[in-house]
């Protein structure tokens, strides 16, 4: 194990596989001068072929990923800020979450697309989006959402070894934040979530940005001896149900802590399936701590209002049983 | 803007240009039958009269280089190898279509062609053509892609975006503009401006600006270009002036008010037909259009003996690897 900051394990990440596979190849806007430092220090190793500096142009940077994976490239996108995958969405909604039905399942398609999501740092609404609904909605594409380094690491492994196309969203803004990370070789797979707390009096599900301040939280709790079982889930496509089913049916209530809008977000998904297939376990009503449907405002009081907070996480727990 | 070059087909060549493009028109006009009789799901986009462009070009590549289509794009299909009768399958809906019956007319693709696939988004095989250009150049490989696409698709902000990326990276892509005159029902004229091919002056990119129901001289600008581009030289740039025979769709009419096409142009439209001009130069043009007529039929015929694919086929064809043994 080593200590290391998100961004260096996503950098790690990289590098290693890039060593590993000579098929994988990393293209993006500025990723040579690398904003974030997650891509730096690539091209020097690898060379402008593998590491390619594109112009702006997120509507044909998507469709190309399609093209270069179809012709036996393992593809990763760096696409900046997450708010520019809608430039580029024809590509990804059209093509890359379609074409391996459509074509009847002659071509997969490795394609990683990574991108920094959410808000919390004034970089107002055209930076700070949390995409994932509209990409959960698709059909096609793998979603991950890591809130560790050792996670970022692992999914970021999984998602450029995995033949099918992936988007691996880095909670913006974190990049700093320390971890412990594997040496080895470790890939985390898809589809399993992690339980950083166990506990048997009220299931909290988070992912990405937001398992740091459920974390905080559940410590809250604890001091107040509720005890909260963390399901941080790690990929929203797929998604880890069974985990979710077996906590509620232990603890009979859960909430769901989510950076994307309340409408159609992935709260909202997983409420309904806990409804469909575990409304028998429930003992109080699901709450959704997500963001109101709004924009994120530039203001920084007003935008840490609207994104999910310690307060109203406590909050939405405490109102569940008058008992804790 | 290049001068024409002046090399002309052999007359075997000429010949089996000849067979493949009344393949094309026979095989369409089959489609438009079958449509009718409630044979096909969907509709059916009908490329009549430009048969011409991708006989004349799909001549010079191999099943190494690739193509990118559009939603017109049978002609396209079959002209770079594609199968005929896994083309009728999949566009009457069938398991054994060449794409297991996902895809239908708009989406046909044989990747063992090198036929990356058909689109139903206007201008949007252009990016992928990008990328698999990106990918040839990455192999070192000397094989080349061609996207084929319309007078529409050039209005589309994308088409610039590549013009500047494969001229940038020097990529090796055919840019094939069809210009058959319409932007689905709309008269290009009337939502365009300039003139299509000039887009890629900018870039530096070689351009062509051709007769596209003409095949010789298809054949020999697609000769000059493709050369240009296995050469290294990077990208070129081909607009082949063409007429749309059929509709945008196959059975428009069911849902038009009124033509928006006068009588005196479809009249004269039809008269400039590239299968028209070729006849004169093809020796026992009759009996190959016989032959290939009841070939068309054959395969039509037996792609509706097929079976349906499976009901929940879709969900199987997701997610490679992800879902595993999931289903």
């Amino acid at each position: 194990m080593v200590q290391m900051r998100f961004i260096q394990a996503i950098n790690k990440a990289l590098f290693e596989e890039m060593a590993r596979d000579d098929k994988v190849i990393l293209i993006g806007e500025d990723v040579e001068a690398s904003i974030f430092g997650d891509t730096r220090g690539l091209i020097e190793r690898f060379g402008p072929n593998r590491v390619r500096n594109t112009p702006i142009s997120e509507a044909t940077l998507t469709g190309m990923t399609v093209g270069a994976a179809a012709s036996g490239y393992r593809i990763v996108l760096h696409m900046m800020f997450s708010n520019f995958i809608y430039t580029g969405f024809d590509a990804i909604a059209n093509q890359m979450a379609k074409l391996p039905l459509m074509t009847g399942g002659q071509i997969s398609l490795p394609i990683t697309v990574i991108a920094s999501y959410g808000g919390g740092r004034s970089t107002a609404a055209q930076h700070s989006d949390t995409p994932y609904p509209v990409l959960m909605n698709l059909g096609g594409l793998n979603i991950a959402v890591p809130s560790t380094p050792a996670d970022a690491c692992g999914l970021l492994k999984s998602a450029i070894r995995s033949n099918d196309p992936t988007f691996f969203l880095e909670p913006g803004g974190r990049g700093g934040e320390m971890g412990e990370v594997p040496d080895e070789d470790i890939t985390v797979p898809f589809g399993v979530a992690s339980l950083p707390i166990k506990g048997k009096d009220v299931t909290l599900v988070t992912m990405g940005s937001c398992t740091k301040i459920v974390l905080e939280t559940a410590q809250q709790l604890i001091s107040k001896d509720v005890n909260p079982e963390v399901i941080d889930l790690r990929t929203l496509v797929p998604l880890d149900k069974k985990t979710i089913l077996s906590s509620v049916k232990k603890t009979g209530k859960i909430v769901i802590i989510d950076e994307a809008r309340d409408t159609c977000s992935a709260a909202s998904h997983i409420s309904a399936i806990v409804v469909d297939e575990g409304f028998q376990y429930l003992k109080a009503p699901i709450r959704r701590v997500t963001v109101p449907d709004t924009p994120m405002p530039y203001a920084p009081n007003s935008e840490k209002y609207l994104i999910p907070s310690v307060e109203r996480i406590y909050k939405a727990v405490m109102t569940l049983n008058k008992s804790y | 803007m290049k001068k024409l070059p002046n090399n002309i087909p052999t007359k075997d060549e000429l010949q089996k240009m000849f067979r493949m493009m009344v393949t094309i028109r026979e095989t369409e006009n089959t489609l438009l039958a079958s449509n009718k009789a409630g044979n096909t799901p969907g509709q059916v986009h009908l490329s009549n009269g430009q048969e011409a462009i991708c006989v004349g070009i799909s001549s010079h590549l191999t099943d190494e280089d690739q193509i990118t289509s559009n939603h017109r794009g049978h002609g396209h299909f079959l002209a770079k190898g594609g199968n005929l009768k896994a083309m009728f399958s999949e566009i009457y809906g069938m398991a054994d279509g060449v794409c297991g019956g996902m895809g239908g007319s708009m989406h046909v693709a044989d990747l063992s062609k090198g036929i990356v696939g058909a689109n139903g988004i206007v201008g949007g095989g252009i990016s992928i053509a990008t990328g698999v250009a990106f990918a040839k150049k990455l192999d070192g490989s000397n094989h080349i892609v061609v996207t084929y696409f319309g007078d529409g698709a050039s209005n589309q902000g994308v088409l610039m975006e590549c013009l500047n990326i494969t001229a940038l990276w020097k990529l090796p892509l055919l840019f094939v503009c069809e210009n058959n005159g319409y932007s689905e029902f709309s008269p290009t004229k009337t939502v365009t401006k300039g003139d299509i091919s000039m887009r890629a002056k900018p870039f530096g990119i070689p351009i062509w600006q051709i007769n596209g129901n003409e095949i010789i001289e298809v054949w020999q600008t697609g000769q000059e270009a493709i050369e240009h581009i296995r050469s290294g030289g990077g990208p070129a740039f081909i607009e082949a002036k063409t007429w749309r025979q059929s509709g945008h769709f196959s059975r428009e009419n069911l849902v038009l008010q009124k033509p928006y096409r006068t009588e005196e142009e479809e009249k004269e439209g039809l008269a400039d037909d590239p299968i028209i001009h070729l006849t004169p130069k093809i020796d026992g043009a009759e009996l190959i259009m016989k032959e290939v007529k009841d070939e068309v039929e054959r395969a039509s015929k037996a792609a509706l003996m097929g079976t349906p694919p499976a009901s929940n086929a879709a969900k199987k064809l997701m997610f490679s690897d992800t879902y595993k043994g999931y289903y």
